[in-house]
């Protein structure tokens, strides 16, 4: 129908109109020097994309995916059996709604100044995984749900404890979706730029292992600062950087959907 | 035969204890395994609230902060049209013992117009799209079709704000003020509620833009909601109604839409809260004005979230605080009005959704 015009029409407009602006003024050592004078390259912002991606991971995912295990399997039901309609899941529910600037407003304000850490990696990680772990939780939530009850009925008749029966039963058919959603929020994360402008400010040295006093760079930045530079090298410095976030995009959704084509073609009750 | 159950049933392991495994390590083994259990429960229990305690302390931080602001500017905030953050030059003065420049006069009603005019175009935009792809997905469309459109989908949600913002700005917004804008402009009657439409058009930052690339972005978080609500609507109604003779569309209006009603509501209520808060796009297209609300469709606005995007390093240039702390309020009111529109959203979509078991399917 004509909707669908409406929506991959732009999509694709979106992603052409990157890639020509860009396209024509790449240069390979983009990948591998820092930002010089006006120009230059973008080593300092995909290492530092990728750094932050690696923290938000680790911090976001092992957070998110453990909510999501409570929320699925180990809250105690509530008498009517219904699922939905808690406080601890409306809180988190409404945190993925979250305007982004100001919870990277809270990180300057509380961690930035207040703790005196300054621009740095740490307050960037924390203010990104508020922002992606509802995300990571409600995915694995639905992730955990989609295992059949057999499978946890078949686990308990063979007496492995509860604890048990997750680690090698449930979350193991489960993870798959619990893959899925992680990369999806690391999209997610990486095409952030709100909150990573006043919590991890910038610079144009490599990203160091510092978590405080340190800033470090992102591509984000790159593309909402020189987009509109009256200088051509400049410019073309953020059409890059565009390049750069959308190839890293799609290979993260890209990878997301193959993964989820894989495993239903391998799993029962597959559509 | 009788010996033979005797028998298996002695040199069977317990199955009373829980715990046991048949090649386990024993004692340890028991009690690893309890305490794996345990130690399952509370990381998760203390992981779980994580979100809530992080929700809170964004809370507490922006009221701490906005309270010196909120005692000086008052219940006008909300409706004054300036943005002036006084003399830096010449010595603060104190009211209700807050320190400020003099002749500082902060107020917000263009940020909070801005916003709520964005949201609602975005909202006009989005609303057919999405239910149009969502039925797309939902009707029996060939593999190749719907495997390529639900990507598409996902990736227009995947997008970085700044991207969508850059072709916005760069490509979109000149495009549409030179072979669009015009066209409406030039042929709207000149009738008092239709001028709104009127004006010039610029170079296609402003209002139009901001609200059509915002509802381009809460497209997919409306149609894939919209899409699972349509896809537990039950076949027999619909088929029933197809037999009685209505066409698709019909059908799609008088069965499909009426039965998950208040779930359309809960997700259009939902892409509303998205909206609300989106920063970069908004910023970059709209032209960041302070102080006045546009006058047309396409003039430039602004609104709070991209206010405190483009403000927030100048206002660190007042010594005393005062526009941080304005800041910290307009994005209180950011934050609050957000929560209730997302709260109202979720209890709404909750409601209507199936009773879920407490674990998967069976």
């Amino acid at each position: 129908m004509a909707a669908l015009i409406f929506v991959i029409g732009p999509s694709i407009w979106l992603i052409a109109d990157v890639v020509i602006r860009a396209l024509p003024h790449w240069q390979w050592s983009v990948l591998t020097t820092v930002p010089v004078g006006v120009g230059g390259g973008l080593e300092n912002a995909i290492l530092g994309t990728l750094v932050i991606m690696v923290g938000v991971l680790l911090i976001a995912g092992t957070v998110g995916i453990l909510t999501g295990i409570h929320f699925a399997e180990l809250q105690r039901l509530r008498r009517s059996g219904k699922a939905g309609g808690n406080f601890l899941r409306t809180a988190t529910e409404v945190l993925a709604g979250f305007p982004s600037i100001v919870l990277g407003y809270v990180g300057y304000i509380a961690l930035c100044v207040g703790l005196h850490w300054g621009f740095s990696l740490l307050p960037a990680l924390i203010v990104l995984s508020i922002m992606v772990t509802p995300y990571i939780a409600k995915s694995t939530e639905s992730a955990l749900r989609q295992v059949p009850t057999n499978y946890r009925e078949g686990a308990e008749a063979l007496g492995m404890a509860t604890g048990y029966a997750l680690r090698k039963v449930v979350i193991k058919s489960a993870l798959p979706g619990i893959v899925t959603g992680l990369l999806i929020a690391l999209a997610i994360a990486v095409g952030e730029t709100a909150p990573l402008l006043y919590t991890a400010g910038i610079t144009n040295n490599l990203p160091s292992l510092s978590l405080i006093h340190q800033p470090i760079a992102y591509l984000t930045y790159y593309v909402w600062t020189d987009y509109n530079q009256p200088i051509l090298a400049t410019r073309y410095l953020s059409y890059d950087a565009a390049l750069i976030l959308i190839a890293l995009v799609l290979v993260l959704l890209v990878s997301s959907r193959l993964l989820v084509n894989r495993t239903q073609r391998y799993s029962e009750g597959r559509r | 035969m009788s010996d033979e159950m005797a028998s298996t049933a002695i040199t069977l392991p317990s199955a009373s204890d829980p715990t046991r495994r048949a090649s386990g390590l024993g004692r340890v083994g028991s009690f690893l395994r309890g305490s794996e259990e345990n130690a399952w429960r509370w990381s998760a229990r203390v992981a779980s609230l994580i979100p809530l305690v992080g929700l809170a302390f964004v809370l507490t931080v922006l009221a701490i902060k906005a309270w010196p602001a909120i005692r000086v500017n008052g219940f006008g905030f909300l409706s004054r049209s300036t943005w002036n953050p006084g003399s830096t030059y010449a010595a603060p003065v104190k009211t209700s013992g807050v320190l400020h420049p003099v002749g500082s006069s902060y107020g917000a009603w263009p940020l909070i117009a801005g916003t709520l005019q964005t949201s609602v175009i975005a909202l006009i935009v989005a609303l057919p799209i999405s239910l149009g792809t969502a039925f797309a997905l939902t009707e029996h469309l060939p593999r190749w079709l719907s495997r390529p459109i639900s990507f598409f989908v996902e990736i227009l949600a995947g997008i970085p704000s700044v991207i969508i913002g850059l072709w916005g700005v760069l490509t979109l917004g000149p495009f549409l003020a030179k072979h669009v804008y015009p066209f409406i402009s030039n042929n709207i009657p000149n009738v008092p509620f239709l001028r709104y439409f009127k004006g010039n058009v610029g170079y296609g930052e402003g209002l139009l833009t901001s609200g059509l690339v915002l509802g381009l972005m809460i497209v997919p978080i409306i149609a894939s909601t919209a899409r699972d609500l349509f896809m537990q609507v039950p076949p027999l109604p619909k088929e029933g109604a197809e037999a009685l003779g209505m066409t698709e569309a019909e059908v799609a209006r008088r069965v499909t839409i009426p039965w998950v009603r208040s779930g359309l509501i809960g997700a259009t209520v939902l892409g509303l809260g998205r909206a609300l808060g989106e920063t970069i796009a908004v910023a970059m297209i709209s032209g960041s004005i302070l102080g006045a609300v546009s006058p047309n469709v396409y003039g430039t606005m602004t609104t709070i979230a991209a206010t405190i995007v483009s403000q927030l390093d100048s206002a660190a240039t007042d010594g005393t605080g005062f526009a941080i702390a304005t800041l910290a309020e307009a994005g209180l009111v950011l934050a609050v009005i957000s929560v209730v529109v997302n709260v109202i959203a979720r209890g709404i979509v909750n409601r209507t959704s199936k009773h879920l078991a407490p674990v998967g399917k069976s």
